[in-house]
């Protein structure tokens, strides 16, 4: 099927040759990284995790989010998911090559990281992380490609294929989970010592993933001849909705649960993230930013008329993102870190390289996502799923 | 012999992973079935020191300003080819001071006394009973061994800083560059380290190991005594009967070795 | 067939740039490298195992006795013979070094006809060289 991913207008090989070239610039900036050490990134000894983990956590969730058309699709025979089941995998895998990228790019040592295979330790979390992302992925690349497979061939997919797909069902919400254990477990660190971590990041995830579908959906619509369906972008939509009100009302919680019992070693970095600490406030501005866009986004998906407007859907969704992205990718992780064990603050921004090294994964990760969008809709288009016959599903 | 079971293992290990074969086998694990010679061995140094949970007591009463510190630190950071970056936030450090309020987080009051107030306690690896890096750690590149003390393998670090987040005490740092040019004065015959790994106070076991004392229990003048923890007899033990003593951050049960007499 | 001449020409092409590092090197080998052996070493004659042995498995001795210094705390390596060493790679007279003591004539010879590049020395720090000349 990859052969339909060579056949493409100018737009396509541009759109391709120029995430080529973001991916060639930031591989350079990598080498430099190789060379020269961690050094160039603006984590430090306080703020040992930075950018790329941010990225890794909030893509895991991305991932995990795709889980969201599968579900409806195969637990409840949602019919009308079955159009657009495969771009939720492919989403999936997508965001998986995108934080396995993620990992590497923050290791000091990458050329050693098999030694998380010949010293297995299953007594370390991120020994599990390694296990589940690996998984999803391989069950993704299985299920998304057999079905698809037999989408083109007009069969009915493999019988062996259902198994997985309900074991991809279960693995979702376990990846995001294993990925908050790293955090949520770790003595010391009040900010991520919550119980509510795991669903917090479910929360985000069922809202971010399906959000980035709905605009993919909208996209493919304009710029091929697939259309996803109205009916599919709203129910997913309204996922969207109970998922980010959760997200916010989780947050919520925490913010009482902190606040209320003024235990100092919790209340520290949410302090820091909304209102400053000894000074120190740079994230500020960005924490306010995410919340307003949060609560923006709960307002425009709630009311019916602005839903239902794919416009303004559009819209919400894009803010909607940011939001989140902003409150796990940029506040979640160095919040934890901020202020360190001895409560001193030292402050994270990341720098020029890292920025570059981490546009460099999201294109790679924009690649294999239109690769594996385009044989995607180049079977729909085959298939006959085109605009005017839509009406039907 | 436990040791030569072990390292059997380790070789079989290896054999399985196709690296070696069955020459390396002979090396450590055959002989003694053919021709007369035993069993090549592995042991401890004689006079090495030996506990059965090392552990630390430093009487802060015995210091008075940070000066008092700095030359137990500088032992211990030039054994150990610890670099000195010029950028605090690649700072790597074994030992340290710091003040009562940053050391004792969950201890402190505004009205503590002036003299504690102001005095710089030193900090440095607790060496935990229950230590939460060596759970974090995803290759065993840092461990707990038998004796209580928590080490670090460079050779398997993968630079991944889980223990980094993990560790409640803040007391590890690691190589966001080469350190080797911040290094004002080699010792050879310590290793320094490679940029990308994570790296700490390791109770100076490579001295333990040959008969000295730890290079800051050298250096103090006799504040710092380190012991072992399980022998009521030892001099540790005696200090922690005849003084009160407290730990950083107890309540969250690591169960650090370090103890400070205030 | 179609295609015939394109499929040619690329099979040309695959076949000489797969085989370019044979046609690339052609007559430019050179011989193993020997070891040099500091006085000290050929005065004690056999190292842990006898030369054969050190030269096939040195790399996986030198694994097994950091993972046993580092992990298991024991240093001293007693052979069959009741020879022992300091299981130390730069540390002391009877560690390797302390008896190889010129790491250019006897690590890096064979290492670089081999083009394996250990990283030993990034943090074990190597003997000073003695004789100037060498240190070219």
């Amino acid at each position: 099927m990859l052969e339909l991913a060579l056949k493409g207008d100018k737009k396509y090989w541009g759109w391709v040759i120029a995430l080529l070239a973001v991916i060639g610039v930031a591989f350079a900036v990598y080498l430099k990284q190789l060379d020269f050490g961690l050094g160039i990134t603006g984590m430090s000894r306080d703020v040992s995790w930075g950018f790329y983990i941010a990225q890794f956590t909030f893509l895991v969730g991305v991932a995990a989010g795709g889980v969201m058309v599968v579900l409806p699709r195969y637990l409840h025979d949602y019919k009308a998911f079955g159009r657009i089941t495969i771009l939720g995998e492919f989403l999936a895998i997508a965001a998986v090559v995108m934080c396995l990228l993620f990992i590497i790019a923050d290791l000091g040592q990458p050329m050693r990281a098999f030694n998380v295979i010949l010293y297995p330790t299953p007594g370390s979390v991120l020994f599990w992380d390694m296990i589940v992302l690996n998984g999803y992925l391989l069950l993704n690349i299985v299920i998304g490609w057999n079905v698809l497979e037999a989408e083109r061939n007009n069969i009915h997919y493999a019988k062996w294929v259902k198994p997985l797909i309900i074991t991809s069902i279960i693995w979702a919400p376990a990846i995001h989970t294993v990925t908050a254990f790293l955090y949520c477990g770790l003595p010391g660190r009040g900010f991520w010592m919550t119980a509510i971590l795991a669903p917090r990041f479910l929360a985000s995830a069922f809202a971010a993933g399906p959000a980035l579908l709905i605009l993919l959906c909208l996209i493919i619509r304009k710029v091929t001849k697939f259309d996803p369906g109205r009916e599919q972008i709203q129910s997913l939509a309204k996922i969207v909705t109970y998922a980010i009100i959760i997200n916010v009302f989780f947050l919520l919680c925490e913010v009482f649960v902190v606040f209320y019992s003024r235990i100092p070693s919790h209340m520290s970095h949410m302090q820091y993230l909304f209102a400053g600490l000894h000074g120190h406030g740079a994230l500020v501005p960005w924490m306010w930013t995410s919340m307003a866009l949060m609560a923006t986004s709960i307002v425009l998906l709630v009311i019916p008329a602005t839903r239902k407007n794919e416009s303004v859907l559009a819209f919400t969704c894009v803010i909607l993102f940011i939001g989140t992205w902003i409150d796990k990718g940029m506040g979640m992780i160095s919040g934890g870190f901020v202020p360190n064990p001895l409560h001193h603050v030292t402050e994270y921004m990341p720098t020029l390289p890292e920025i570059l090294i981490t546009l460099g994964v999201y294109a790679t990760g924009l690649l294999v996502l239109t690769i594996l969008f385009k044989v995607a809709v180049g079977v729909k288009e085959e298939a006959g799923g085109l605009k005017d016959t839509c009406e039907s599903c | 012999m436990g040791n030569s079971r072990r390292s059997f293992l380790k070789v079989a290990g290896i054999t399985a992973l196709g690296i070696g074969t069955k020459p390396v086998l002979d090396v450590f694990a055959s002989s003694g079935g053919h021709g007369a010679e035993p069993k090549p061995e592995v042991s401890q140094n004689e006079e090495a020191l030996t506990a059965k949970k090392w552990g630390m007591v430093i009487d802060t009463r015995k210091f008075h300003s940070a000066e008092d510190l700095d030359p137990i630190i500088e032992a211990c950071h030039k054994i150990h080819n610890v670099p000195e970056l010029t950028e605090p936030k690649h700072e790597i450090m074994w030992l340290w001071g710091d003040e009562y309020k940053h050391v004792f987080t969950h201890k402190e009051h505004e009205l503590i006394n002036d003299r504690i107030k102001h005095l710089p306690f030193l900090v440095l690896c607790n060496h935990c009973e229950k230590p939460a890096c060596v759970r974090a750690c995803p290759t065993k590149a840092t461990f707990k061994r038998d004796d209580g003390i928590v080490l670090m393998d460079f050779h398997r670090c993968i630079g991944c800083r889980f223990c980094m987040a993990a560790c409640p005490y803040g007391s590890r740092s690691f190589n966001f560059r080469d350190p080797r040019p911040f290094i004002k004065e080699e010792n050879k015959d310590f290793p320094t380290r490679m940029k990308g790994v994570v790296e700490k106070c390791n109770f100076c076991a490579e001295r333990l190991a040959v008969g000295k004392m730890p290079a800051c229990v050298e250096a103090s003048n006799g504040a710092i005594t380190v012991g072992d923890l399980d022998d009521p007899e030892s001099e540790v033990r005696e200090l922690l009967r005849s003084n009160y003593t407290i730990r950083r951050k107890p309540d969250l049960g690591a169960g650090p070795s370090v103890y400070y007499i205030v | 067939m179609y295609d015939k001449n394109k499929i040619v020409v690329g099979l040309v092409i695959f076949v000489a740039i797969v085989t370019f590092p044979f046609w690339y090197n052609l007559g430019k080998a050179s011989s193993a490298p020997e070891p040099k052996l500091s006085e000290k070493a050929k005065a004690a004659k056999e190292c842990v195992v006898p030369k054969k042995d050190m030269k096939q498995e040195h790399m996986q001795i030198l694994d097994l006795w950091r993972d046993t210094v580092v992990r298991d705390a024991n240093r001293i390596y007693k052979t069959g013979k009741g020879k022992t060493f300091n299981m130390s790679l730069s540390t002391g007279e009877d560690s390797c070094m302390g008896c190889h003591e010129n790491k250019a004539e006897f690590c890096d010879k064979c290492h670089n006809y081999a083009s394996v590049d250990p990283y030993c020395w990034d943090c074990h720090i190597a003997p000073k060289e003695k004789k100037p000349e060498e240190n070219k």
